[in-house]
């Protein structure tokens, strides 16, 4: 029965990490698919008439439900595998979630209620419920990953039971500008993503010149915030834990010291970033349509390599800044190693899905969405 | 650590809860029986190749989708509040509870909103086949969701398949195929999405009694109502039959609850099974206000502990005998039990204790018999009772267990007996003609859903004040934090949230109005 035991064999520690691979991959495909939230803070700038907008809405209203099920399956995957993640961000940063939720609610009823008669709140409620969404989903998600790097305030009993320790609940991470910049950095990163998903697939001259505008108009603050997120995070201390005991200590330059000795997230952060920055260049310079593909999968080896120097090398992924021993690292936070195992087997299926959503994707996009193809569509938005 | 709880933190906790888990059920039923509908539907079009029904399909589709993007939308807070709302069950079951939910999202809701979109958007990009099969897989997909939040739901009213482990404080999965094939599960499961099934067929039969009320699209009427009745009269038997097992299963796994929802205070031999019973608004029992005395009922004899334990004569346990204890017949008093539950809390303290303090030789000593059998069997058991202060607590709510049981219950025969009825009209040709009948086709739809939430009340309110039954009680369970911040986001989504059903009754009512178009629905831009 060797060809069964494929998970079993595996040491506890080596499924922790391929389990932290998986939820930080989550990650990395959630903040790619956030070009939907990106292009819903887009669709007053470059739809300039009720047929343009139509085209956006019913462009990103093909593609909500893929960012929306990959944010549920992110939160179940950390649950399942990271429980004590999930007790103490969620039941501490209560705030900070629970209004991430509130706009992911009004954005779920959003494109299927717009354009239908008798719709209550009218057309433009729910294009400004759009709007929120892709704004405040964003900067606050980016600000909640931020506190992977900057710890929060709790502390964890001997039985696991957490105490938050500030009555702000999750907004203080608002108060650390590294948590912000990373806040916007994935909220201007959104639009590009946006502009150069409607440059893919919209087809209209005025949207495309539009959309290349406002490639260029994001990436310069995007720029100047990641810039600064990266470069600080080099810099800043971190918390590492002794592989023997798990005590956790800060050490100096922890992040810089991480990318050093993982080559392999060196590698895949810089060629992330240069991926990203390819994409609007052919974007830009070339006019080409397929700086989504460019920038969006170096999107995903970007916030991939960020999520592993948050959790590999021995390194706290969730400190505590109130009581350092209470930080959550990969080993003290994860499930059983049974359950891991039991999940590892379904994480096998994660190909076949990835399989059939891209033939899906192929069989949708065939062809740019147009004007005339909305208006004889039964289910247009 | 929990002696700070606050019992209003635990009851808006609670009732924000309840708030989002109702709402989501108000659509979810809808889904998982419509999808099916609508799959029989194009089955018989392309089948067929006849227009009318793909012009049957679409409409219908329509209104499945105005539905689905609301359960979409309160359902991501369901998920999340495990965590928000409920940290420290969290941790303590997350080992467990967290798997399923994984499940969910990579298998379920991945095929679910794939396929939808091929349904919707797909008619003039892929073949007929594709999309059938797309309509097909929308089905499944919405029913395999179904699947692993129900075997989560029922893990906690029936936990097995896990050992507790005193290190980390908390309970293990030791074997994944008892999770999720234990008897409890796969009852709920049955049974929750078959229910699904009736609340689909009567929506269908009521609009399309409307049509024929109104005069409008009879053809259409007709063939919707052939498929929606023989679908809702296979499934409400079904409902009725896993019902029963259900109740039997909960007889021996939830026995409290089974007595809070057939209203037996005392237990007895060849107990009678009340038909019907009001209970007074004022008359309680002295030592619990839970216990409402009855001014009527309708009680026929021996029945309940046929049902329970398949013989007319067994003793079947009330209220009373549950929380004082009954030796006779080896029923062990709520004292008793809360007893054994501190013991067993204690002694994980102490093992933590010895812990900290460095004590290898006596940590080993107390984890060794924390993790033996006997004391798992003898004390482990009873674990969450040592947060119970008042045997009292161990009573849910008789009269809202006794009521929303018989109201389901009531409504489940009437359905039955309603989908017969439907079909023998139907073959007769004669349905045009009964507008009395037709009229409570319509009234028929508010029925089922209050039969609906009515199934919930009974499994949620009948197995408090367990979040995992006898392991953790609601108190152990919640996030510690203000009251007052639960009050906002309570209010934040009842406002939410309501606003959003009426938007969608408004835009389904619109549509029904605007009725089935050949095109297949209306132009938008």
């Amino acid at each position: 029965m060797e060809d069964t035991e494929m998970f079993e064999n595996l040491p506890y520690y080596i499924l922790q990490q391929y389990w932290w691979i998986i939820v930080s991959l989550l990650g990395a495909l959630l903040v790619f698919l956030t070009f939907v939230q990106g292009g819903q803070t887009l669709i007053y700038a470059i739809g300039k008439n009720e047929s343009e907008r139509g085209i956006l809405v019913n462009t990103l209203g093909r593609k909500w439900e893929f960012t929306f099920t990959t944010l549920v399956t992110f939160g179940g995957a950390f649950f399942a595998s990271f429980p004590l993640f999930y007790a103490t961000s969620f039941g501490g940063a209560y705030w900070v979630w629970m209004i991430i939720l509130f706009f992911f609610v009004i954005q779920a009823v959003s494109y299927e209620f717009r354009k239908k008669p008798a719709n209550f709140l009218g057309a433009r409620t729910y294009e400004t419920f759009l709007f929120l969404n892709g704004a405040f989903g964003t900067i606050l998600l980016g600000t909640a990953v931020g506190t992977f790097f900057n710890g929060a305030m709790f502390s964890i009993n001997d039985m696991n039971q957490v105490n938050w320790e500030t009555p702000y609940r999750g907004l203080e991470a608002v108060l650390t500008i590294h948590n912000v910049a990373l806040g916007l950095s994935v909220f201007f990163l959104s639009r590009i993503l946006g502009a150069l998903y409607f440059l893919n697939s919209v087809e209209s001259e005025m949207v495309e010149k539009r959309s290349r505008q406002q490639v260029i108009y994001n990436t310069i603050p995007f720029l100047v915030c990641f810039l600064f997120f990266l470069v600080r995070l080099l810099l800043m201390e971190g918390y590492g834990y002794e592989a023997e005991t798990g005590v956790v200590f800060m050490e100096k330059f922890k992040y810089f010291h991480n990318l050093i000795r993982m080559p392999v997230v060196a590698v895949m952060l810089l060629a992330g970033v240069v991926a990203v920055l390819w994409g609007i260049g052919v974007a830009v310079w070339k006019r080409s349509g397929k700086g989504i593909w460019f920038s969006g999968a170096g999107t995903v080896l970007t916030v991939l390599s960020l999520f592993l120097l948050a959790g590999f090398n021995q390194t706290a992924f969730y400190p505590s800044v109130f009581d350092m021993q209470s930080s959550l690292t990969i080993e003290n936070a994860s499930s059983s190693k049974f359950t891991l195992v039991a999940m590892s087997y379904v994480s096998l299926f994660v190909p076949f899905v990835i399989a059939y959503i891209w033939w899906f994707w192929k069989a949708m996009n065939n062809k740019k969405v147009t004007a005339e193809e909305i208006s004889e569509d039964s289910h247009a938005y | 650590m929990l002696e700070t709880i606050d019992l209003s933190l635990v009851n808006w906790s609670r009732a924000q809860f309840a708030l989002t888990a109702m709402y989501h059920w108000i659509f979810v039923p809808l889904t998982l029986g419509l999808s099916f509908i609508i799959a029989f539907m194009e089955t018989l079009y392309v089948k067929t190749g006849d227009p009318e029904w793909k012009k049957i399909t679409k409409f219908w589709m329509i209104l499945f989708g105005v539905n689905f993007a609301i359960g979409v939308a309160t359902g991501i807070i369901l998920e999340f509040e495990f965590g928000t709302n409920w940290s420290n069950y969290s941790w303590f079951v997350g080992d467990i509870f967290g798997a399923p939910l994984a499940i969910e999202g990579i298998l379920a809701f991945f095929m679910e909103s794939t396929f939808i979109a091929i349904m919707f958007f797909g008619w003039n990009k892929v073949s007929k086949k594709v999309h059938l099969t797309a309509t097909w897989l929308t089905a499944i997909g919405a029913n395999l969701s179904a699947l692993w939040i129900l075997v989560a739901n029922a893990w906690m009213q029936y936990p097995v398949g896990m050992e507790f482990n005193p290190l980390t404080a908390r309970n293990e999965m030791v074997n994944f195929w008892s999770v999720l094939f234990s008897p409890v599960a796969v009852d709920k499961f049955l049974h929750t999405t078959s229910s699904g099934f009736v609340l689909a067929a009567i929506f269908v039969i009521g609009i399309s009694a409307w049509f024929m009320l109104k005069k409008r699209e009879i053809a259409f009427a007709r063939k919707s109502m052939m498929v929606a009745a023989i679908f809702g009269l296979l499934s409400s038997v079904y409902v009725a039959f896993t019902g029963d097992t259900s109740a039997r299963h909960i007889a021996t796994t939830q026995p409290m609850k089974f007595a809070a929802f057939e209203g037996l205070y005392n237990g007895s031999e060849g107990a009678g099974l009340i038909a019907l019973g009001v209970m007074s608004t004022t008359d309680t029992d002295p030592s619990n206000e839970n216990l409402m005395d009855f001014n009527m009922k309708i009680e026929i004899p021996n029945i309940l502990s046929y049902m329970a334990y398949m013989d007319w004569n067994a003793f079947v346990p009330g209220v009373n005998d549950l929380v004082r204890g009954n030796a006779k017949y080896g029923i062990m008093s709520a004292a008793e039990k809360t007893e054994r539950g501190k013991h067993a809390i204690l002694k994980l303290k102490e093992f933590k204790e010895a812990k900290a303090s460095g004590d290898v030789t006596k940590a080993e000593m107390l984890k060794a018999e924390f993790t033996s059998p006997d004391f798992r069997e003898n004390y482990f058991r009873y674990f969450g009772y040592g947060y119970i202060a008042d045997p009292n607590l161990l009573v849910p709510s008789v009269p809202l267990s006794f009521y929303s049981f018989h109201i389901m219950v009531g409504f489940g025969f009437y359905f039955i007996v309603f989908f017969i009825l439907v079909l023998v009209y139907l073959v007769k040709g004669t349905l045009e003609r009964r507008r009395g009948f037709l009229r409570l086709a319509i009234w028929t739809i508010p029925m089922v859903y209050i039969a609906s939430q009515a199934g919930w009340i009974v499994a949620e309110v009948g197995r408090q004040p367990w979040v995992i039954q006898d392991l953790m009680p609601t108190v152990a369970a919640v996030t510690k934090i203000s009251t007052s911040a639960v009050q906002v986001t309570f209010w934040m989504f009842a406002v939410i949230f309501t606003t959003l059903l009426i938007a969608e009754i408004k835009i389904m009512l619109r549509q029904i109005k605007t009725g089935p178009k050949t095109d297949g629905g209306h132009r938008n831009v």
